[in-house]
C-alpha cells in the first residue's frame, strides 16, 4: 500500500500548521488520504510546533514517528526528530538558520529575488518538497491556486525557484482517489451541529475546543447562526438553555475545566428538560493539566457529571465523518428526547486535520421532537407515556410556558410533594428507556479488521484510527462503541462473541471505558493504557500489544 | 391569551409582611398596563434566580424560567438573543446578582442587552434562613457571621454606573407607586435596566424604620447627566446614616446587544449551499 509521511518542524510562530495543511493538499490531490497531527507547546511564540502529515492509500486517523520527508524551518527540527529519520529520509531545510544534510533550499535570497514579503518563506519550502517528493508542478498549482487566494502568483513564483532548484529524490506515487475535503475534527463537529440546525453556538475560549468557536465564528453570516463568547462556561451553558428554552437551537463548546464549570446548567437541563448539545474536547488533565496535548480521561465525569439522576446522550466519533454524522445526530437527538447530547472529542480528533470522505456517511435516522398540538391548558411538562412532553416556547398564544429547576408538577409549578416528585422523576427516566430504544437505529458499536478474531482491541473515540491500522495486519478484532451513554451493552456484547482476549486501549491511566463495560459484565483481560499526553502511534501499539499477547 | 388570571392558584409561602408582596403586585399592575397597552402578555418571559424572591415564578401566570441561584441572566441573555421580540425581566436577589452571580450582572450592562433586571434587595440571605449578602452593612450579625460581618458592603447602583448599565434605579417595596414607575420605565427602556428595589425582610431584616425616614424622590436630577448619577449614587452607601434617594439615577440611549448579534436565519436550502461552498474550499 502507498503512503508517505512529512514532517514539518519549527518555531512557534513559523506558520508550520498552514505549511502542513499546504503539503496536506499536495497529497490530498495525489489521491492520498491524509491525517495531520500538529503538535505544540501552549505558548505563543518561540517553543517547537511540529506537523507531521500522514498520507495513505486508504483512510487514516493516525500518524507514526517515522517520516519519509523531514522540512526543517529551524535546527532545533533536525535535532530533536532525529530518531524519525529512516536511511532514505529526505531532509530539506532553510538554508539561512539551518545546517543539514539533505537539500537545502535559500529562502531569504529567493525571496529577495521575487521581492516577496517573509511570511511567503514557506511557499519556498513547499515548493521545494514539491520537487524532492516528484510531484507535478501542475499539481503544485492547483493547489496554490485553490487555497492560497491571496498573492497566489507571487506564491506560487516563489515556489518555483524552491521547485528548479532540488531534485527528486523520493517520488511519491499518485494514487487513485479522487481528492475530498481536508477537515479538523472541530471543523466536522461544527458543521454536523449545522445540518442539526444549529442556531445558536455558545462558547468560551479553551483547547482544544477552541477551533470550533473560531471556524463557527468565521462562518456565522455565511451559515446564519449567532456565535457568542460569554463572560464564563458557568454563562455559556445557562445561556444556551435560555436559547432552548426560547425554541433556538444551541450547542455549547469546552474542554475538562470548563465544562467543570458547566455541570450545575447540566443538571439544569436534566431537570427542566431543555434540549442542549455539549461539545466537550478533552485534553491531558486533571486540572490544567497538558493544554495543548490529548487524553481520554474524562468519560466517567461526562457519564456522571451533574447532581441527580437524568438521561444523557454521549457519541465518541472516531474521524471527521464519523464527527459529522454524530455532531447532527446528537443535535436531533437532544430535541427529540429533550435531554443533554454530549459529543466528546480530544486534542487528537479536534485538531487533527483528517480526509473527509462525505460518500461514506451514511443517512441520518432522524426522529422529530414533539410540538404542542395547541390543546388547552399547555403544561410544559405534561405526563405522556414516553415521558416526552410536547414542546412549546414563549410567545406561543395560548401557552404559559413555565420552565423550573426545582422538582415540579406537569405545569412546571415547583412542588415538594412526594408521590409528584416520584411521579415526574420516573417520566424523565423514561425517556431514557426510549432513547436506549432509538439508540439501536443508529451505528452504535462499530467492528473493524477480523471480526472473527479471537482477540479484540475495544477502544473509542480518535484512537479508532490507530486500532484499526494495527490491527488489520494482525488479524485482530476491533471493537469500538460511539455511543458511550445509553451504554450499548447488549450490541458491544454480540460483537465481542467469541472473543477470549479482550484489550483495552485508552489514553487514559485507569481504563475508564474498560470500567465502564465491566459493569455491563464486559471483562478487558488486558489493558494497553498511555497517558503522557500523546497519542498512541501506529509503532507504539503494534509493540504493547505485543508485549501483552505475549 | 388576554384577559388572563394574573396569579397562579399555587399557595403563597412568603412571610406576612415579606416586601415580596408590593413587588409582585407592582410586577403584575405594570403587566396590566402593558397589556392594556395593546402587547400581548404572551410576550413576556420572567426569569428568576434562587431565594425568596424566585417563588414569583411560581406565584405569576405568566412565561417563566424558575433557574439557578445567581444565574438569572445569562438564561435571560440567552433567551432575548434567541427572540429579541420577547419581553425579558429578570427578579434576581442581591444573593443571586451581587454575589454569585456578579459576573452576570456586570456583564450584562457591558453588553447592553435589553433586559430589565429587579433586584428584590433585601440584604439578606432568606430563604437559607438569615445569613449577610454583599449589601449587608457592615457588623451585620448573620448565621454564618454571629460576631457580625467584617467587610463593607457594597454599592450596586455605582458597580451598574461603571459597568455601562443604560438606565439605573432605585426602588423600595414601601413605595409602590414610584416602583411601579421604574418597571414600567424600566421595561419601555430600550437596553439593559437595573432596578434595585430595597425590600423589607420581615423575618430577618425587618429595616423599615431605618429605610421611612431616610427615602426621598429623586425628582428634578438630570438623569442623563452621569456625574451627577454617580454623585447621588454615592450619597448612601448602603451602610453609613445618610439620605436614601430613590428613583432614576441614569439613563440613556445605547445600541442593544441583541440587534448586534442576531444572526440573519437562513433557510436549509441556503445553509446547505453555504456548506457545499465551504466543503470546495477545504479540497
Amino acid at each position: 500500500m502507498n503512503e508517505v509521511s512529512v514532517l514539518i518542524g519549527g518555531k512557534a510562530g513559523d506558520g508550520i500548521n498552514s505549511a502542513g495543511a499546504m503539503a496536506a493538499q499536495l497529497l490530498n490531490h495525489l489521491g492520498y488520504r491524509i491525517y495531520l497531527y500538529f503538535d505544540y507547546p501552549s505558548l505563543i511564540r518561540g517553543g517547537h510546533n511540529f506537523a507531521i502529515v500522514r498520507g495513505r492509500e486508504t483512510a487514516t486517523g493516525t500518524c507514526g514517528m517515522k517520516a519519509d520527508f523531514i522540512l526543517a524551518l529551524d535546527q532545533e527540527t533536525v535535532e530533536r526528530h532525529k530518531d524519525a529519520g529512516k536511511t532514505d529520509t529526505a531532509v530539506i531545510f532553510n538554508t539561512d538558520v539551518v545546517k543539514a544534510s539533505g537539500q537545502g533550499i535559500p529562502v531569504r535570497e529567493i525571496l529577495a529575488a521575487e521581492q516577496a514579503p517573509g511570511i511567503m518563506g514557506n511557499s519556498a519550502v513547499i515548493g521545494g518538497f514539491a520537487k524532492a517528493a516528484g510531484i507535478p508542478w501542475k499539481t503544485v498549482e492547483a493547489v496554490f491556486s485553490s487555497h492560497i487566494p491571496k498573492g497566489t502568483e507571487q506564491n506560487l513564483r516563489v515556489a518555483r525557484r524552491a521547485y528548479d532548484m532540488l531534485e527528486t529524490v523520493h517520488p511519491i506515487p499518485p494514487c487513485d482517489n479522487p481528492p475530498v475535503p481536508l477537515l479538523t475534527g472541530n471543523e466536522a463537529i461544527g458543521l454536523g451541529m449545522v445540518n442539526g440546525g444549529l442556531e445558536a453556538y455558545v462558547s468560551y475560549p479553551m483547547t482544544p475546543s477552541s477551533g470550533t468557536l473560531h471556524f463557527l465564528a468565521e462562518e456565522q453570516e455565511n451559515l446564519g447562526i449567532t456565535v457568542v463568547h460569554p463572560e464564563n462556561e458557568i454563562a455559556v451553558i445557562l445561556m444556551a438553555l435560555g436559547f432552548a428554552s426560547a425554541g433556538k437551537r444551541a450547542a455549547v463548546g469546552t474542554s475538562g475545566g470548563g465544562f467543570c464549570l458547566m455541570t450545575e446548567g447540566l443538571s439544569l437541563a436534566g431537570m427542566a428538560e431543555l434540549p442542549v448539545v455539549i461539545f466537550m474536547s478533552q485534553r491531558t488533565g486533571p486540572s490544567t493539566g497538558l493544554p495543548t496535548y490529548t487524553g481520554q480521561a474524562d468519560l466517567l465525569f461526562v457519564q456522571h457529571a451533574g447532581q441527580g439522576e437524568f438521561p444523557r446522550l454521549i457519541v465518541a466519533p472516531g474521524s471527521t465523518e464519523e464527527a459529522l454524522y454524530w455532531s447532527e445526530a446528537a443535535m436531533h437527538i437532544a430535541w427529540e428526547f429533550q435531554i443533554p447530547a454530549f459529543i466528546l472529542s480530544d486534542k487528537t480528533l479536534s485538531e487533527g486535520t483528517y480526509s473527509t470522505d462525505l460518500s461514506l456517511i451514511p443517512v441520518i435516522p432522524q426522529g422529530d421532537p414533539v410540538v404542542w398540538d395547541k390543546t388547552a391548558p399547555y403544561r410544559r411538562y405534561a405526563d405522556m407515556p414516553s415521558g416526552i412532553s410536547p414542546l412549546a416556547f414563549p410567545g406561543t398564544g395560548g401557552a404559559v410556558v413555565k420552565v423550573n429547576s426545582y422538582a415540579h408538577d406537569e405545569s412546571g409549578i415547583t412542588t415538594e410533594e412526594a408521590d409528584l416528585v416520584t411521579q415526574m422523576t420516573r417520566k424523565r427516566l423514561r425517556k431514557e428507556e426510549g432513547l436506549r430504544q432509538a439508540m439501536n437505529r443508529y451505528p452504535q458499536v462499530t467492528v473493524s479488521g477480523n471480526p472473527s478474531a479471537p482477540v479484540a482491541l475495544l477502544c473509542w473515540g480518535s484512537t479508532a484510527g490507530v486500532c484499526e491500522e494495527v490491527a488489520g495486519p494482525l488479524g485482530l478484532r476491533v471493537v469500538r462503541p460511539v455511543v458511550l451513554s445509553p451504554f450499548p451493552a447488549e450490541p458491544l456484547k454480540k460483537v465481542l462473541e467469541g472473543a477470549g482476549t479482550v484489550i483495552a486501549v485508552e489514553e487514559n491511566a485507569t481504563a475508564q471505558l474498560a470500567t465502564l463495560a465491566g459493569q455491563h459484565g464486559i471483562t478487558c483481560r488486558k489493558k494497553i493504557l498511555r497517558y503522557d499526553g500523546r497519542p498512541f502511534t501506529p509503532e507504539y501499539l503494534r509493540e504493547k500489544i505485543r508485549e501483552v499477547l505475549s | 391569551m388576554t384577559g388572563r388570571p394574573m396569579i397562579t392558584d399555587v399557595k403563597n409561602t412568603w412571610c406576612p409582611g415579606c416586601g415580596n408582596f408590593s413587588i409582585q403586585h407592582t410586577l403584575k399592575n405594570v403587566l396590566a398596563d402593558i397589556e392594556k397597552d395593546g402587547q400581548s402578555l404572551d410576550n413576556v418571559v420572567l426569569v428568576s434566580g434562587i431565594g425568596c424572591h424566585a417563588k414569583i415564578a411560581d406565584y405569576l401566570n405568566i412565561n417563566s424560567f424558575y433557574s439557578l441561584h445567581g444565574r438569572t441572566i445569562p438564561v435571560a441573555t440567552g433567551i432575548k438573543l434567541a427572540n429579541p421580540d420577547l419581553t425579558v425581566i429578570c427578579c434576581s436577589g442581591d444573593g443571586d446578582s451581587y454575589a454569585e452571580g456578579l459576573d452576570h450582572l456586570l456583564f450584562a450592562a457591558k453588553r447592553n442587552i435589553d433586559i430589565t433586571v429587579i433586584v428584590h434587595n433585601n440584604r439578606v440571605y432568606g430563604l437559607t434562613t438569615g445569613q449577610y449578602t454583599p449589601t449587608s452593612p457592615r457588623g451585620f450579625k448573620g448565621k454564618s457571621t454571629p460576631a457580625g460581618t467584617r467587610e463593607d458592603p457594597f454599592n450596586p447602583l455605582e458597580l451598574m454606573l461603571a459597568g455601562g448599565a443604560t438606565y439605573v434605579a432605585r426602588g423600595y417595596s414601601k413605595k409602590m407607586d414610584l416602583l411601579r414607575t421604574l418597571i414600567r420605565e424600566g421595561i419601555g427602556h430600550r437596553g439593559f435596566a437595573f432596578i434595585d428595589v430595597l425590600q423589607i425582610c420581615a423575618t430577618f431584616f425587618p429595616a423599615t424604620d431605618y429605610y421611612s425616614p431616610r427615602v426621598y424622590d429623586l425628582s428634578g436630577h438630570d438623569r442623563s447627566d452621569f456625574n451627577s448619577a454617580c454623585i447621588k449614587a454615592r450619597e448612601w452607601d448602603y451602610n453609613g446614616d445618610a439620605p436614601i434617594a430613590l428613583g432614576t439615577f441614569y439613563q440613556k440611549s445605547s445600541p442593544v446587544f441583541e440587534e448586534k448579534m442576531s444572526a440573519r436565519n437562513k433557510g436549509a436550502m441556503e445553509r446547505e449551499q453555504a456548506i457545499r461552498d465551504l466543503l470546495k474550499t477545504r479540497t
